[in-house]
Formats: C-alpha cells, sequence, structure tokens
C-alpha cells in the first residue's frame, strides 16, 4: 500500500541559508562538522562578524531535496551556537557573490578583457604589464557568465567569496 | 574570599546538588583532585578506566533523572571517556564531562597528553566548552548544566587547562542563566494539540508507541492517564520499556526488530498512531517504504529535528512530552472521553482489539520452557520471579539485552536501563554501579553475556571498593550470541570470530575481586542459585548461567522488511 501524503518527486534544489550565530571559537567548525557528519553538501559558506561583534552571520548554499534541507534547517538550529536561520530561498531576497580574477592580458587582449569587465560592471583593481586583475559582485548566475565570458583568456587565479544573502524589504534575521 | 579555579569547580558542583563524581585522576586535573581531598560534600567513585566512569554516570542518571558528572584527565583520559559520552548522546541521557587539558601555553603544542577534547567530542555532545579564564569557569558550569538537563537532554564536555585550575578568583554562582541561542519548547502548540485530539477521538484503530522520551521527559504518570482513559493498544521501544506497566493488558510490550507480533501488527495496521517520545529509529520502523501504510501519525517530541526526520508526520507537536499530554488529557477530559464507553468509536475499537487479541494469541515469545539445558528466557523469566519484577535491571548489548527487554516485564520508569542508540557493549557492569549508588537500598541486577562483560570487568574492583551489591546475571552461551545468529541467517553459518577459544573462570574471576561467584549449569539450579544470590544483600554476585548455545532471539524482523513480515519461532 503507498502512502497518502503526495508525493511531490523529490528535486534537488539550490538553497541559501542564512544563518546569526555566537562568534565564539569552534562555532564554525560545529556548522561545518555538522554538514560532513550527516552527509549534507555545502556548495559555498561565507562568515564574518556583524556590526555586533558577539555575533557571527554566515551564509550557506547547500542543496538538496526540501525534505532534506528541512533537516538541515532543523539540525542547524539546534546547534546551541545559532541564534537564529532563515531559508532566504523561502521568500524574496537579495544575494550577491565578489569573485577576483587574474587573467592574462596582452597586446588586443587588453582592450578586449577590459570590455569584457565593463559589460559585467566590475573594475580592474591590479595591473601588471601581462595581467589584469578584475574585481565583479553580482549574482552567482553573472559571476558564471564573466567565467563564460572569460573562458577564452588564460585565467590564471579565480577566487569566489561565496555568496551572501539577504531578505529582501522588512525581512531580516535580527 | 577568593578560590582557586579547582575549588571553584566544586562550588559549582555543590551548586548544582551533585553528591557523586566518577572519574580517574591524572596530570592535568591534578589541582582539581587535590580539591577534591579537601572537601567532602561531593563524593568521587574512582573507576578503573575512563569509559566505566562514563557509563557509570550515566547508570546514575538514568536511574535518577539527574545529570550524572564524570572528570578525566586529559589526552587518554579524555579518548577513553568517548565510548561513554556517544553512549549517552544517543540516548539523550544528561551528563556533564570535565576533561583536564594541558596548561594554556601549550594547547596546539602536541604536549604530553594533549587531544583536542573539544574537537573529539564534538558530533557526540548536545555541546562543549573550552574555558579560557578562570573567570569563565561559574557562568560556564551553569551552562554547561542548564544545556545538558533542559530540552532534549544530553552530554555536555568542559575541557579546561590546568593552568586555570589553580588560578585564583572570586567565586559567584549565577542563580539564572539566559542563552538568547538555546531556548528550548516547552508546551505544545494549542492549534497542533486540538488536532491532534480530533484525530485521537476519531481513531478506529489507534495505536500509541511511546520511547524514551516519555521517560526523560517524566511524562510517565501523563502517558498511564492518556492511554487508560482512552483503552487504546500501547506498545513501548526499547528506550521507553517500564514508562507504561508491561503487566497491564493495554500494553502489547516492545516493538521493532525484536519487538512482538501484537506490537508490530498492531503498527502495520493501525489507521492513527501517536508516536509520544520516540524518533522512528531503524530499528523501529524496519523498512520505511512499508511503515503504518494506513496511518495518520501523531508526534510529540521536545526536539523539532527528531519530527518528520524519517518518517513524514501529519501532527506534529513540539514541547516536552508531560506539559503536551496535560494538555491533551485535559481536552479528552473536557470532551467526556473518560472511559472507552463513552467513545464514539466504540465498536470499531472493539473489533481493533479482537484482532490484537488474535495476534496476542500467537503468543511469539514462546520458549521451550521445558528444556534441560538452560534457556536464557528462562534466566531473565525467573529473574523477574525472584525480584518481585521490581528491580533495577542494567543490560550489556546483544541477545541478553533483548531477552532482557522482552521477558523482564518493566512496570516503572527508569528500571531499565540499557545503551539503545549506540550499543555499547561493557555499558551493564559500570551502569549498575551508577545505579546502585544512587538507589543503595534498591535492588540492581546488571543482565550480561560473556562477552560484553568482558569489556568493562575491571570494574568489579571498584565494586569491592565502595561495597555495591550488585547482581551479575551473565548469559555464557560462549557465543557472541547477536552476531552468531546474524550469522547463522544471513551467512550460511560461517561463524567467523563469534566463538570464544578461551573463557576465563568466570567464578575464580569474581571471587580474586574479593566477590562471590555461583556457576549454573542446569534450568533446576536457575530458581535456587538465584534466591541464594539475592539473600545476600551486601555482597556483588556474579552468576555464570551456561545457557543454549545455539538459542536466538525471537520474533525477528529481518533488515528490509516490514513491520508485518516477522520471523516467527
Amino acid at each position: 500500500m503507498v502512502y497518502e501524503e503526495d508525493n511531490t518527486e523529490a528535486v534537488e534544489m539550490k538553497h541559501i541559508i542564512s544563518i546569526l550565530l555566537e562568534n565564539e571559537a569552534g562555532a564554525l567548525s560545529r556548522v561545518a562538522g555538522l554538514f560532513s557528519a550527516r552527509a549534507y553538501n555545502i556548495e559555498s559558506l561565507t562568515v564574518a562578524p556583524t556590526d555586533d561583534p558577539s555575533l557571527s552571520r554566515m551564509t550557506l548554499v547547500t542543496t538538496g531535496t526540501d525534505d532534506i534541507v528541512e533537516q538541515v534547517c532543523k539540525q542547524l538550529n539546534k546547534l546551541i551556537d545559532v541564534v537564529k536561520l532563515v531559508n532566504l530561498t523561502d521568500d524574496v531576497h537579495v544575494e550577491r557573490e565578489l569573485i577576483l580574477i587574474k587573467v592574462k592580458a596582452v597586446n588586443e587582449q587588453r582592450d578586449e578583457v577590459k570590455r569584457i569587465v565593463d559589460i559585467f560592471h566590475g573594475h580592474v583593481i591590479d595591473m601588471t604589464e601581462s595581467t589584469y586583475t578584475i574585481e565583479v559582485t553580482g549574482d552567482s548566475e553573472k559571476i558564471d557568465a564573466l567565467l563564460k565570458a572569460l573562458e577564452r583568456f588564460v585565467m590564471l587565479e579565480v577566487v569566489r567569496s561565496g555568496q551572501l544573502g539577504m531578505g529582501r524589504g522588512d525581512r531580516g534575521i535580527v | 574570599m577568593e578560590l582557586t579555579g579547582a575549588e571553584v569547580i566544586i562550588e559549582c558542583l555543590k551548586a548544582e546538588g551533585i553528591d557523586y563524581v566518577f572519574g580517574y585522576p591524572g596530570g592535568a586535573v591534578l589541582h582539581i583532585y587535590d580539591a577534591f581531598y579537601k572537601q567532602e560534600d561531593v563524593q568521587h567513585i574512582l573507576v578503573r578506566h575512563e569509559q566505566g566512569a562514563t557509563h557509570a554516570a550515566d547508570g546514575y542518571a538514568r536511574a535518577t533523572g539527574k545529570p550524572g558528572v564524570v572528570l578525566v584527565t586529559s589526552g587518554p583520559g579524555a579518548t577513553n571517556a568517548v565510548t561513554g559520552i556517544a553512549t549517552a548522546y544517543m540516548d539523550s541521557i544528561p551528563m556533564i564531562v570535565i576533561t583536564g587539558q594541558v596548561p594554556k601555553h601549550l594547547i596546539g603544542n602536541d604536549a604530553f597528553q594533549e587531544v583536542d577534547s573539544v574537537g573529539i567530542t564534538r558530533p557526540i555532545v548536545k555541546h562543549n566548552f573550552l574555558i579560557n579564564d578562570v573567570n569563565d569557569i561559574a557562568d560556564t558550569f551553569k551552562k554547561a548544566f542548564f544545556v545538558a538537563t533542559t530540552g532534549r537532554p544530553g552530554p555536555v564536555v568542559i575541557d579546561i587547562p590546568k593552568d586555570i585550575t589553580a588560578e585564583k578568583v572570586a567565586f559567584e554562582y549565577p542563580a539564572e542563566i539566559e542563552m538568547r541561542s538555546y531556548n528550548p519548547t516547552i508546551k505544545g502548540h494549542n492549534g497542533q494539540i486540538r488536532r491532534a485530539v480530533d484525530l485521537i477521538k476519531k481513531a478506529e484503530r489507534p495505536m500509541i508507541y511511546t520511547g524514551g522520551g516519555v521517560i526523560l521527559g517524566n511524562g510517565s504518570e501523563q502517558l498511564r492517564t492518556f492511554t487508560r482513559s482512552l483503552g487504546y493498544p500501547i506498545t513501548q521501544t526499547l528506550m521507553g520499556l517500564g514508562a507504561f506497566p508491561a503487566s497491564d493488558p493495554l500494553s502489547l510490550g516492545m516493538l521493532g526488530m525484536h519487538g512482538t507480533y501484537e506490537a508490530n501488527m498492531g503498527m502495520h495496521h493501525c489507521d492513527v498512531l501517536i508516536a509520544i517520545g520516540a524518533r522512528f529509529d531503524d530499528r523501529v520502523t524496519g523498512a520505511l517504504d512499508k511503515f503504518c501504510p494506513d496511518a495518520k501519525i501523531i508526534h510529540i517530541d521536545v526536539d523539532p529535528a527528531s519530527i518528520s526526520k524519517n518518517v513524514k508526520v501529519d501532527v506534529p507537536i513540539v514541547g516536552e512530552v508531560a506539559p503536551v499530554l496535560d494538555a491533551i488529557n485535559a481536552q479528552l477530559a473536557r470532551a467526556g472521553v473518560g472511559a472507552v464507553a463513552e467513545q464514539t468509536n466504540k465498536a470499531a475499537l472493539e473489533k481493533w482489539w479482537t484482532l490484537i487479541q488474535e495476534w496476542r494469541a500467537q503468543d511469539c515469545l514462546k520458549y521451550d520452557r521445558e528444556s534441560e539445558i538452560i534457556k536464557p528466557q528462562f534466566v531473565v523469566e525467573e529473574l523477574h520471579k525472584v525480584t518481585n519484577g521490581d528491580a533495577f535491571i542494567t543490560s550489556d548489548v546483544g541477545q541478553h539485552q533483548m531477552f532482557a527487554a522482552q521477558y523482564y516485564g518493566f512496570d516503572k520508569p527508569r528500571r531499565w536501563i540499557n545503551s539503545g542508540g549506540l550499543g555499547t557493549m561493557g555499558f551493564g557492569l559500570p551502569a549498575a554501579m551508577g545505579v546502585q549508588l544512587a538507589h543503595p537500598d534498591e535492588t540492581v541486577a546488571c543482565i550480561t553475556g560473556e562477552s560484553s562483560i568482558q569489556m568493562c570487568i575491571q570494574e568489579l574492583s571498584t565494586c569491592k571498593q565502595y561495597g555495591l551489591p550488585l547482581k551479575i546475571i551473565n548469559l555464557n552461551n560462549g557465543y557472541m550470541g547477536m552476531v552468531r545468529q546474524w550469522q547463522e541467517f544471513f551467512y550460511e553459518k560461517r561463524y567467523a570470530m563469534s566463538y570464544f577459544d578461551a573463557l576465563p573462570d568466570f567464578v575464580a574471576l569474581a571471587e580474586s575481586y574479593g566477590h562471590v561467584g555461583i556457576k549454573v549449569e542446569k534450568t533446576a539450579d536457575v530458581r535456587p542459585a538465584l534466591e541464594e544470590a539475592f539473600k545476600q544483600k551486601d555482597r556483588l554476585v556474579f552468576l555464570d548461567f551456561i545457557t543454549d548455545r545455539e538459542e536466538n532471539v525471537y520474533p525477528m524482523i529481518p533488515t528490509g522488511a516490514g513491520l508485518n513480515e516477522m520471523i516467527l519461532v
């Protein structure tokens, strides 16, 4: 006999979870340890103190079915260091990521790269005779598009901040 | 007046009303031991291995509901405690484990007896602390006890560098502590409780399924009122036994892998499942896709993460068992559901009970009571008789644990003490020590096997030192019984490493520790030997029962099967 519940297809989706946690030694490893112990995915994780230095704010991107992500949130909430948690994906929100790319740029490449950077509203923040270091912010899709646009150049180094997120309007977690 | 950090620790324990600390000294905790020496309020029980300390504190906590306290040194002291901490964690037992740490300036230096205790224990504690400042000791202890004993309880580790325990500080224990990041829910949501009551009233084939949460949450009285006012059948998990009396006709016994036929069939066919303080563990549910196919499920649990973790539930109620059941009982009483006769579902319920009685008539726990070779089940049944069913029973892990759970018949909460979640062999003897210290006038027996008992046998020495008159019921079949049973069923009797080629003479072993040993080899001698043992009120008696070598635990649900697919005898 089949379950009565409506078996919504178990689709894996990306979720952005915003967490306020005590700014204490070990708090980060509790979060990271939870993900490895329970075999959950972490796609990206950023953390830094907030305006209140006793609190850190973490933005964590994970993928999973709705059931799994619900468990992830419950287990995170159970950690004693976690003060508050919001799954931003449940509601309208903004997300941003910062990327730094050191790309090889010589001769005519210099103009081409500069043009791409302008199109993506980025900046060249450092340069040598043969390289540009580019800074771009945006949502993940924009960052991915930028990487695609620069594919045919030689990217010497790429560093992404991981996503930051915040609920729109009055929605907040403080 | 200023106290040393070590003295502050003692004062904190006193303020929390702690009477026993189970521990083992070592370099990093010597200041604390010196402070122990200078006072008499908190008694220190010296075990023979740190694992024993954790299990003893755990047994103490399970038998009393108060937190158990452990004190061990850094490095190997802490790592030896790990098994016991994990055991307590899996069964949600409130425990405070104080681990010594190397002095602050040596942390991270690979110093002698240094391990990252906070890192090692992180996944097996409710929370842990490393104290960096002598001024933080009192606050940290207050927080630790608060976290360990509230919400879903669990072990908390406090790691304390040695230098801090020598520094001086003015002592003040906080009366209250508030943690912005920790506020467990106590009362259930009213709307959800109303929905639950509606479902409960209309149930035609109800089943109450309860777990260790009822015992941990001291909800036994409320559960009795709830179950009896409705006249609904109830089954309890391994961890829940005793919350509702096994001798009550409403009780169908334990459910799950080695549960009764009537309990598991009742689960499978019920239309409303009322889960209380239970966590749908894999040993309980069997195959999830076959679990309770027709049931609307109500789940009461203090831990929101336990709800809809394995099985989707229809009415989740987050809260402590006792206040939630109080609220439900009050609503049922108001609605006039005071007796079965008043229920709208009377006819359906009668039909349901008729069906349950048919399952019950299978007598799934029958075994050869005439056997001349000692049957382990028989020993447990006789133990029940000799102790009037009123002893505190601890167990280790394996067949004997299941026989104890199936055949002892617990009528009161906190009397059945075993490692259900982690399944830790070696738990029984040290746990029994904690129980006996908590209840010096009660009868405490440890049902064990020749394999499990050897994992913490050294604690017989502790029992001698503190005069703990435990009764050890060793069901000795020469095999790791449960491993052998699985090898018989699933590996064509290839008994890889499950047989002991050499066993100690347990009688001589007990005697060498200064205890009484009795070997029992015939069924006819079981009762007299038990009576003789329990007459010896102030001695530890080790009863070595030579039992049927290849007896199996029945009934059994094989892995991957549903609750309605049991193997019966």
